[in-house]
């Protein structure tokens, strides 16, 4: 089976599973007694247990990055360019530990798990979350497999203020930090498309305040539209003008509201087939968490001082088309760097793809990913 | 290994172990990563070139993504002991507030340029023709040095500057220097070296 994979795929992967019962204290206040983490692992753990790389993963990514599941042998994970053998993330070299965050709607407590209090899914009860809380869960899940310090934390967008967020909470619980098409928080117009998204979702008639579960339906408009509006601003005006232009499915104007332009089909498949694969409360807690992130706030709002602990070697990247997190943002996080006189590249990369340029191959971001990790593994050996 | 160019070589001398240095345009990296391993220098370069910013990474060089006519604005007030900039201050938009950025951000700054005051670049003019020299080996047409100084030029700059000169050396392309070039330098040198920082008030 394996051989139908390509030789530089990790191949048949399956997801494990987490259980961990000491209480979770939020950032909200609220609590959790318990919560289970689903994740994916490649590569092996050295004896020294000092190659483990955290891949953390955006708003609607989840544990399987990289590889094949069985029961779907043709779609690889959501970052399988980037992690394999000989891949810039060279999983000969690295064990690569990828969790779906709590709150998520792929195995990870959520707002689809049963609520202990109830018996019933906590829906909109699920506590909000935070990218400190994700931090907090994911050192515990390093914890339980002996990691005692990241050789690096990587992530895009949301992933990347992961990683940066690691940086601040556990200085010395990671040496690399690779912060990609991130931000050091939203900007204003940032959390107005989140909003736009919410309201998509909690004006569906089916959303039912959250408790959509008990009446078997999903709020499929509201959440595909907030797929749709998202997916707009993941491209850039180019790259969508450049596939689509003004294209008319049926090569002739029809006067109506169904289909015409290619660009509206292509919104359509990509909102509806993420309503088959993705929870509307995940997705509304998610965005809330990227609202929240803000690793400054705690230290007079200061990014520098924030991650003044930590000695990490961080590596930054930007994309130029990506007005979403643009690379004035990652300049930010950059300038914060060099003011805590910490070790940080920084490039910013010739797309036209925008924000999504992150998950895809470009020969220059890549070759400059394996670059990082192969001084990152000739440091290890150093050591 | 790193290879230096023979003007980078002279100016390693100039650098103090321990030091912080900041490198305007530093390519693929080689200075730095020489001053990191022989002279235990910490710092930055600067570079446009996403390949040459790729090399850096390679050999763990500490690189930063950005376009020099833009300024060092991301940089704070005093934060290095040298900001160098080799062969390339005749490349950019605006030389002299690039050169108050330089000494804005390092105590002392390192400039190497090369010398149009050359014998070889004035007898060029002389017959009513831009230079093209072995050094200088671009057309008037695709030339990114757009704003070419002899050496009597650049003193002046840095006298109405307010900065002071602390070490000179005019070579010629092999870095070599005469007793003839130190009499008429900006005659007889083809490269020129400074070590700069601010007029003390």
């Amino acid at each position: 089976m394996s051989a139908d994979f390509p030789a530089d795929s990790v191949g048949l992967v399956s997801p494990k599973s987490m259980d961990f019962d000491t209480p979770l204290k939020l950032d909200s206040g609220a609590a959790l007694d318990r919560f289970t983490l689903v994740y994916e692992t490649y590569g092996e753990l050295n004896a020294a247990r000092d190659n483990a790389v955290l891949v953390c993963h955006a708003l609607s990514g989840d544990h399987h990055a990289a590889g094949y599941h069985a029961d779907t042998p043709h779609k690889p994970g959501w970052w399988d360019n980037c992690i394999g053998p000989g891949k810039p993330v060279d999983t000969r070299r690295f064990f690569v530990v990828c969790p779906n965050n709590l709150g998520g709607c792929a195995g990870s407590t959520g707002p689809l798990s049963l609520n202990p209090a109830t018996g019933e899914p906590f829906g909109p009860d699920f506590p909000l979350v935070t990218v400190r809380d994700w931090v907090e869960t994911q050192a515990r899940l390093a914890d339980a497999l002996g990691i005692e310090c990241w050789a690096a934390v990587m992530g895009g967008s949301l992933g990347g203020m992961q990683a940066l967020q690691w940086a601040v909470d556990y200085p010395d619980r990671l040496r690399h930090a690779v912060v990609i098409a991130a931000a050091p928080r939203l900007s204003t117009q940032n959390i107005a498309f989140n909003e736009v998204a919410r309201h998509a979702i909690r004006s569906d008639g089916d959303f039912h305040a959250g408790r959509y579960y008990e009446h078997g339906v999903v709020p499929a408009r509201g959440l595909m539209l907030a797929r749709m509006l998202g997916h707009i601003t993941y491209l850039s005006d180019d790259v969508l003008m450049a596939k689509f232009g003004r294209e008319l499915r049926d090569g002739k104007l029809n006067y109506g509201y169904d289909i015409e332009f290619q660009i509206e089909s292509y919104l359509r498949y990509q909102g509806e087939s993420f309503v088959k694969r993705f929870d509307a409360n995940t997705y509304l807690l998610m965005t809330k968490s990227l609202d929240y992130f803000d690793p400054a706030a705690r230290f007079g709002d200061s990014l520098a001082k924030a991650v003044a602990r930590t000695r990490a070697k961080f590596f930054v990247a930007s994309f130029s088309s990506d007005w979403r997190f643009s690379p004035a943002r990652s300049r930010e996080i950059v300038r914060a760097l060099l003011e805590a006189d910490l070790d940080v590249s920084y490039v910013e990369l010739e797309s036209e793809l925008g924000h999504d340029s992150f998950l895809l191959e470009i020969p220059l971001y890549h070759e400059a990913l394996a670059a990082w990790f192969q001084r990152i593994a000739a440091e290890g050996t150093q050591a | 290994m790193s290879t230096l160019r023979e003007d980078q070589l002279s100016i390693v001398e100039w650098i103090a172990p321990g030091s912080r240095v900041l490198d305007l345009g530093c390519g693929d990296g080689a200075l730095l990563h020489h001053l990191q391993r022989e002279r235990g220098v910490t710092g930055y370069g600067v570079e446009i070139a996403p390949d040459n910013i790729i090399r850096c990474i390679a050999r763990g060089v500490n690189v930063i993504h950005s376009d020099l006519d833009r300024g060092l604005s991301d940089f704070d007030d005093a934060s290095f002991d040298y900001v160098v900039m080799t062969e390339a201050l005749q490349a950019m938009r605006y030389p002299h507030q690039l050169l108050r950025d330089m000494l804005r951000v390092g105590r002392e700054s390192i400039v190497t340029f090369p010398n149009f005051g050359h014998w070889k670049c004035r007898l060029q003019i002389a017959f009513g023709r831009m230079p093209v020299t072995e050094h200088l080996p671009d057309t008037w047409y695709n030339t990114p040095n757009i704003h070419m100084c002899t050496i009597r030029d650049f003193e002046a700059l840095c006298a109405s500057e307010h900065i002071q000169v602390m070490d000179r050396r005019a070579v010629d392309t092999r870095h070599r220097d005469s007793r003839a070039m130190r009499w008429w330098p900006n005659l007889l040198a083809e490269v020129a070296l400074y070590r700069c920082r601010r007029q003390p008030a």
